[in-house]
């Protein structure tokens, strides 16, 4: 594996890792960027150019603005005083322990049969675009569907309850 | 060493930082951000799946990875709207403060 591989992993972990564990949640927010920042390089480095531009689009524009107003209009930016972790952190940091030696086991154990085509794939936009219209038209449509009931879902559960009362 | 065992073994390891974020925080905008770091460990295995296995131009690794980057956008979009809601009702985003299911 190549240098830039471990200079991008390593970013995107540290990201992550401090996305969960800084005490500031607005800081928090930023290393989340960071982390999606470092996915979405991976993603280029995995030759899949419209997915990683997607990725800088969608999660660094959208969702982690997202997530810096929600912090701000809940004006939780301030640590709380009793702690940032829950009453049972241990169980919760045991199950996550859990779930990633198995996963690390089966992936480690799957080496020899997981495939390797070494050859680049030679993938355009242009491709996309017609397998969006052409075969996976079904799932586009209805994905067109569900981000329309969910925008007007998220607006109708954070409107305000007082014109609802009335 | 096989590159997508590397790329495999990142996303586990995300994964694990996101479920361990998702259980541990107090904060719900924190779960949230566990949920998503989880949610994109498991598209970095789609794209990785898309590029070291046989027949990358039939596109459905990608496919996969682009219909879950738009499924995520809504999720998150109705989760810190649920945040917001909860906030204003209960004046707390703490989920060990939240333990009644009456209004």
């Amino acid at each position: 594996m190549s240098f830039v591989f471990f200079l991008i992993a390593a970013l995107t972990l540290v990201g992550g890792l401090a996305a969960i564990l800084l005490k500031n949640t607005v800081h928090c927010a930023l290393a989340l960027t960071v982390a999606f920042a470092g996915l979405a390089v991976m993603f280029l480095e995995l030759d899949a150019q419209f997915a990683g531009f997607a990725q800088i689009l969608v999660y660094i524009g959208a969702v982690a603005i997202l997530v810096v107003f929600a912090i701000l209009l809940t004006r939780n930016a301030e640590t709380p005083k009793d702690g940032i972790y829950s009453r049972n952190w241990f169980a919760g940091l045991v199950i996550a322990a859990g779930v990633f030696a198995v996963l690390g086991w089966a992936v480690v154990h799957s080496t020899r049969v997981l495939p390797h085509e070494t050859a680049t794939p030679t993938v355009m936009v242009l491709d996309i675009g017609n397998a969006l219209i052409g075969r996976y038209v079904l799932p586009l449509e209805i994905v067109a569907l569900l981000l329309t009931a969910a925008l007007i879902g998220a607006v109708i559960v954070a409107m305000h309850e007082k014109e609802a009362a009335k | 060493m096989n590159p997508l065992t590397a790329y495999l073994l990142v996303a586990a390891l995300l994964f694990a930082i996101g479920l361990a974020g998702a259980l541990t925080r107090r904060n719900a905008i924190l779960v949230l951000i566990g949920i998503e770091l989880m949610l994109n460990a498991a598209n970095l295995n789609l794209i990785a799946f898309w590029r070291y296995g046989p027949h990358p131009e039939a596109l459905t690794g990608m496919m996969f990875a682009i219909f879950s980057i738009a499924v995520a956008a809504a999720e998150a979009a109705v989760g810190l709207g649920l945040v917001i809601s909860i906030h204003r009702h209960a004046k707390t985003t703490d989920l060990d403060a939240m333990n009644r299911m009456k209004g």
